[in-house]
């Protein structure tokens, strides 16, 4: 148990302690080795060089260095990450072997290591992170801690004022007036509707009972988001301080938060987190002595996407299949085990200590004029930099993908962004200039979503595309109601049609007739958002659908079945080294006439494209 | 539901309902008769099938009008294209997944599905794709489970589980692989289903219905070595009468001996005959009981639902149950001795078919307790639906059918045992013969309102001469259960116990006439049925077991007494601990 004043102690001597890890111009001969140690990193073998820097630190007797385990630093593409504070030297895809030359030359002899730096967008070595293209358009709020902390050290979060905004909640706020400033920061749910979460705190507290809960969805399903993920596993405490903060604020003293059983590095950092904050006595009875009582509790999915669904996700802490509930009733008003529940998203948790001791002015002068603050993204796909950014709100697709991003790989054509996962939908290149918000992604017929961001260059097939994202549905898809585990299949179907070029354009209108009404009718929000992909895709690509449909040709080549081999007419120069290497005969045309494919003879194996000198043949 | 009047539109008419009253009621009430597939009033009110949905002016999709409480000034509208349009998708979905073969289907003309069908004009498939196939179960004796016909409304699972706290079945699977199951997919044989049957009661298609065996009585019918006997259970006269489209709770007995002498059945006995037996050992048997300081409460054993669920769930607690055989056995049994002995028939040749409201009488009927001399009881049971479906194949014309009696010298039955058929009703018989026994007088006051009615629990003391006796009748396996825990924990302090595992008891039997949800909204078929049957009493000349002179007269001529050797042979039988699942 530790008195505010011993707290307060901790933060300020700590503080000291860890001033070289913001502050670069610190002029200490200590070092701190900050190593990495989320998903991505430790799956490539950060937790290794965590150790080996310390053995050789330990046979080298090198004092004054510590190396130190923290959260995503976001650019994952690059990693396994280290990082040297206080100058903030950035070191990408290190290997274990490298730890002897980095302590050598860089902790030793004070040289960087130049071949382990990092390369920007323009081929030139950057020195420190900050210095990256991918960091210069970011605003970290909700990743503030992530990458400078120990997410397994709860002093090294009080140090950086962890655990202050709920000592302001407690000590100096009603509930009412934290559920005003949370509503005036105009903070709104990034699990993906964007609902107010002022708003949602207050018909919360407005609902009389006797028990009420608290709860955080870090169910996070999308197929390549970990914006969540990364903020769990590298700092955790604040998740937990701004459930608490909820709960203070809606009369509640009992918290879940439901994590994925596959995110195990989350899971363990939060347990950590929750038994060192008990041990102090910020979870428990009478929280510094206010009166304040909170207790919490992990809860695992076993990764059922539909338990993101706030409904489900609660049957299932209640122990039940994983199904949805027909709201209203809303969990405000009947939640868990039937009383009053808050849900809020990781992400959104993440922001609210920040709002707390920075002010609602501060936040909301961030973003756009509905949607404030920051948003979390994972990029992915096609991509340079794949990796987790944090942007205000309003900053457009094309700062995402090509300066932060770093641009399309292999000097493709970025075809489409796809954003909101499988509720989501494909944004096309006519829209990279549009800012990015809750309203604008909705217009263009995509949706926020918890911060999943695939982009996809030309040689991705939009039919193919809405074909995987509905093959996900379909198997996620709880099977309560009929239009969504019926008709998410039929739609599946179709689009397999199209793809095996056996569709017809009857067959796309069925889609779309489908699509529209599956929204309409679904009872939760997964099968109300199921067929945005396909639907959104059928907007701006139709003419691809059609072509699969009518032509029977799939112009990326993706889909097997109606990939035929073509020659551009305009680039043949009637040379004939094509026709010569057919094995079997398959191109016509005499001397110095364009040649044609007989597509009833070929057999798609691809010799002539390789032999063709003018790239006509695709 | 409050005293507070909610006004609201629906379609442009104005609505003022009781606040907490659903749309779909509220717009039921002017007329407007909303579709529903998986709505089961109190049941299942889950929102599961999108059948209902409706368009709530200023909100965003469709409101599930099953569910969706009325709101003041709320605008609503059921019928508007786009509503319309989401409906029929919805229901083309359905059916692109359901096995369609209406024909051949024992549900034709009585699925809600079809129903549904019809009024949306579907002619049609849609959508066309997969359909996995599922095998169908028909290991029990009783029910056959067809997914194929499955439309995934659950009603059976929340009747199961909710109604039944039995928990036999739940939904399995994820998504388009999404179906209801049992544990490790087993045959409901297998599993702790104790054929109850209420499952069917419940599903609005052809996905459940009882095992067939009219085949079978129809060839016995058809061989003239057999001499094959029909016995009516008391609810069966109380409902078949709906399967031509009579009134619910007309009483319909005589039309119904008539029909089974028409389908060729050499005798037409009444299974009350049965009942007026079992009263006289049950009633000896508590009698017993209570002077002997024998195991207290007793518990009644007529429902064979309830007695298979007392096996796997209470085996022990099974020193409780009455030893008597249920009505129908016992008379089988008295017909294969003493009846054929009379008449000198050979017993082997002699073939019982009960009629009754229930499926588990399939079950209870091959069980190896229910034989005499190598002989099964009863060799086949027919539900009133199979025993409705007989008489359509017969081309009997039910409803124009003359009035005749049950045969004799087996076919005299009191008003005490016609009311076995529903909850409260065993109970009720029984103490007019205690009430006699233990006085020693002919009492007047006969009628125990205290265990009548449709609740699932009621207790009631009861003063017999100077000694007052505590009793409780349960029905539906949920009630048993909250009896059962009192009686485990030794909080019981009853004399006697009546349970039937359907709710409302033998008249809402899993082999009943199956009734449409949206018809259940407007009548409380219960209480008609049990109306019925109150009346039967009512009207009888003899109202109490032990003054049947049939009943008198073979205590007399062969089972000398109640609880004697012989009535201990052919009357009573044993239980066994059951594993809830093989």
């Amino acid at each position: 148990m530790k008195t505010l004043q011993e707290i307060q102690k901790i933060r300020e001597e700590k503080r000291k302690e860890l001033d070289l890890r913001v502050n670069t111009k610190l002029d200490t001969r200590e070092k701190h080795i900050l190593v990495c140690q989320g998903t991505g990193c430790t799956s490539s073998n950060s937790p290794e060089i965590l150790e080996t820097f310390r053995k050789i630190l330990k046979e080298k007797k090198i004092e004054n260095v510590r190396v130190i385990k923290t959260g995503c630093f976001g650019l994952c593409a690059k990693g396994p990450i280290v990082i040297i504070r206080p100058e903030d030297t950035f070191y990408a895809m290190v290997k274990p072997e490298d730890c002897e030359e980095i302590i050598e030359k860089h902790i030793i002899n004070g040289e960087v290591v130049q071949r382990l730096l990092c390369k920007d967008i323009d081929g030139k070595k950057v020195q420190n992170l900050d210095e990256l293209t991918f960091y210069k358009k970011q605003k970290r709020i909700a990743l503030k801690n992530c990458g400078v902390i120990n997410p397994e050290d709860i002093d090294e979060y009080i140090a950086f004022d962890g655990y202050k905004a709920l000592e302001k909640v407690l000590t100096s706020m009603t509930q009412d007036e934290v559920i005003d400033e949370i509503t005036k920061s105009g903070l709104r749910g990034r699990g993906g509707a964007g609902f107010p979460t002022g708003k949602k705190w207050a018909f919360t507290k407005a609902s009389e009972a006797d028990q009420k809960y608290v709860v955080c969805n870090a169910d996070e399903g999308d197929p390549g988001a970990f914006m969540d993920r990364s903020l769990l596993e590298g700092d955790p405490h604040s998740v937990i301080e701004a459930m608490m903060i909820a709960a203070y604020s809606i009369g509640a003293n009992k918290g879940y938060i439901y994590v994925r059983a596959e995110y195990p590095i989350a899971v363990k950092r939060l347990q950590i987190a929750i038994d060192q904050a008990k041990e102090y006595g910020i979870i428990g009875k009478n929280i510094f002595d206010t009166g304040f009582d909170f207790d919490i509790e992990i809860r695992l999915g076993a990764g059922a996407f539909v338990c993101g669904e706030e409904t489900a996700l609660l049957e299932s802490i209640e122990g039940k299949r994983g199904q949805p509930r027909v709201k209203p009733p809303f969990p405000a008003v009947s939640g868990l085990w039937g009383k009053p529940t808050l849900i809020n998203n990781v992400e959104t948790y993440a922001n609210i200590t920040r709002i707390i001791l920075n002010g609602a002015d501060w936040y909301s002068s961030i973003g756009t004029e509905n949607s404030k603050g920051t948003k979390v993204f994972a990029l992915g796909g096609n991509v340079n930099n794949i990796g987790l950014v944090e942007v205000p709100m309003g900053t457009t697709l094309r700062e995402i993908v090509f300066d932060i991003g770093g641009g399309i790989p292999n000097k493709r054509e970025f075809k489409a962004a796809q954003t909101g996962g499988p509720s989501g939908g494909c944004i096309p290149a006519k829209y990279l200039d549009t800012p990015i918000d809750y309203e604008s992604l909705k217009e263009i017929g995509s949706m926020m979503g918890s911060g999943g961001m695939i982009i996809m260059d030309d040689t991705k097939c939009m039919v193919n595309l809405s074909k995987f994202y509905l093959e996900f549905t379909v198997s996620e898809s709880c099977g309560k109601c009929n239009p969504c585990r019926i008709g998410t299949k039929r739609m599946l179907e179709i689009l397999e049609k199209l793809c095996n070029g056996k569709g017809t354009l009857e067959d796309i209108d069925k889609l779309e007739k489908l699509g529209h009404n599956i929204i309409k009718s679904s009872v939760c929000g997964l099968g109300q958002t199921a067929p945005n992909p396909v639907l959104s895709s059928l907007k701006y690509f139709r003419d691809e659908f059609e072509e699969h449909a009518v032509d029977k040709n799939c112009r990326t080549k993706e889909c097997k079945a109606i990939s035929k081999i073509m020659i551009d007419p305009e680039k043949c120069k009637a040379c004939g080294l094509c026709q010569k290497v057919c094995p079997v005969n398959a191109i016509k045309g005499e001397a110095r006439e364009k040649r044609e494919i007989d597509q009833s003879k070929c057999i798609e194996c691809g010799t002539c494209l390789a032999s063709c000198p003018f790239k006509a043949i695709g | 539901m409050g005293e507070k009047l909610i006004n609201l539109t629906i379609d442009n008419k104005k609505v003022s309902v009781p606040a907490g009253t659903t749309v779909l009621e509220a717009a039921r009430t002017v007329g407007i008769d909303i579709p529903t597939l998986c709505f089961l009033k109190e049941i299942n009110e889950v929102g599961d099938c999108r059948v209902c949905l409706v368009e709530i002016e200023g909100r965003r999709g469709f409101a599930t009008s099953c569910i969706q409480k009325v709101e003041e000034g709320m605008v609503v509208h059921t019928n508007t294209k786009d509503v319309l349009e989401a409906r029929k998708v919805v229901l083309d979905l359905i059916i692109s997944n359901h096995k369609v073969e209406c024909l051949t289907c024992v549900r034709s003309g009585n699925c809600e599905l079809q129903d549904i069908a019809k009024k949306f004009n579907i002619t049609g498939l849609e959508f066309e794709g997969e359909r996995i196939e599922h095998e169908i179960d028909d290991e029990s004796p009783s029910i056959v489970r067809d997914f194929n016909k499955c439309i995934l409304c659950r009603r059976c699972v929340a009747t199961c589980k909710k109604v039944q706290k039995v928990g036999a079945i739940e939904t399995i699977n994820r998504g388009f692989e999404a179906c209801v199951s049992t544990v490790d997919n087993k045959s409901l044989n297998d599993v702790n289903c104790t054929f109850c049957g209420q499952c069917i009661q419940n599903c609005p298609t052809g996905a459940l219905h009882e095992k067939d065996s009219t085949g079978e009585v129809w060839r016995k019918l058809k061989d003239e070595d057999v001499y094959v006997i029909a016995q009516t259970a008391p609810a069966v006269r109380a409902a078949l009468g709906e399967e031509f489209g009579m009134e619910v709770g007309t009483n319909v007995t005589g039309k119904m001996v008539t029909a089974l002498k028409e389908l060729g059945f050499d005798k037409v006995f009444d299974t009350n005959t049965g009942a007026d037996f079992t009263i006289m050992e049950e009633a000896n048997e508590l009698i017993e009981r209570i002077q002997n300081g024998g195991t207290l409460p007793m518990i009644t054993s007529c429902s064979p639902g309830w007695v298979k669920y007392i096996e796997m769930n209470y085996p022990d607690q099974l020193a409780h149950v009455s030893s008597c055989k249920s009505p129908h056995e016992m008379f089988g049994a008295l017909l294969k001795t003493y009846y054929a002995k009379k008449e000198g028939i050979d017993p082997a040749k002699i073939f019982v078919v009960s009629v009754m409201p229930c499926i588990a009488k399939k079950f209870e009927r091959q069980r190896t307790e229910m034989q005499n001399d190598g002989m099964y009881d009863v060799d086949a049971v027919i539900t009133t639906r199979e025993l409705a479906r007989m008489i359509k194949q017969g081309n009997i014309d039910f409803v124009k059918l003359e009035d005749s009696e049950f045969d004799n010298p087996m076919g005299e039955a009191t008003g005490a045992a016609a009311i076995f058929g529903t909850t409260g009703g065993v109970m009720e018989a029984a103490l007019r013969t205690a009430q006699d026994t233990l006085t020693g007088k002919d009492l007047e006051e006969i009628d125990f309102k205290e265990v009548r009615g449709g609740k699932g629990i009621k207790k009631a003391t009861v003063k017999i001469g100077d000694k007052e006796i505590k009793v409780v009748a349960a029905s539906g396996l949920a009630n048993a259960q909250e009896i059962m825990e009192e009686i485990k924990s030794g909080k019981a302090d009853y004399q006697f116990v009546e349970i039937m595992a359907c709710p409302g008891g033998c008249i809402m039997g899993g082999g009943q006439p199956i009734k449409k949800s949206k018809e259940r909204l407007d009548k409380d078929i219960r209480k008609l049925r049990a109306d019925c049957l109150y009346s039967i009493d009512e009207k009888s000349k003899i109202r109490k077991s032990h003054e049947n002179p049939v009943v008198k007269k073979i205590y007399k001529e062969f089972l000398e007494k109640p609880g004697s050797h012989v009535a201990h042979d052919l009357l009573h039988t044993t239980y066994v601990k059951r594993e809830k699942y093989k």
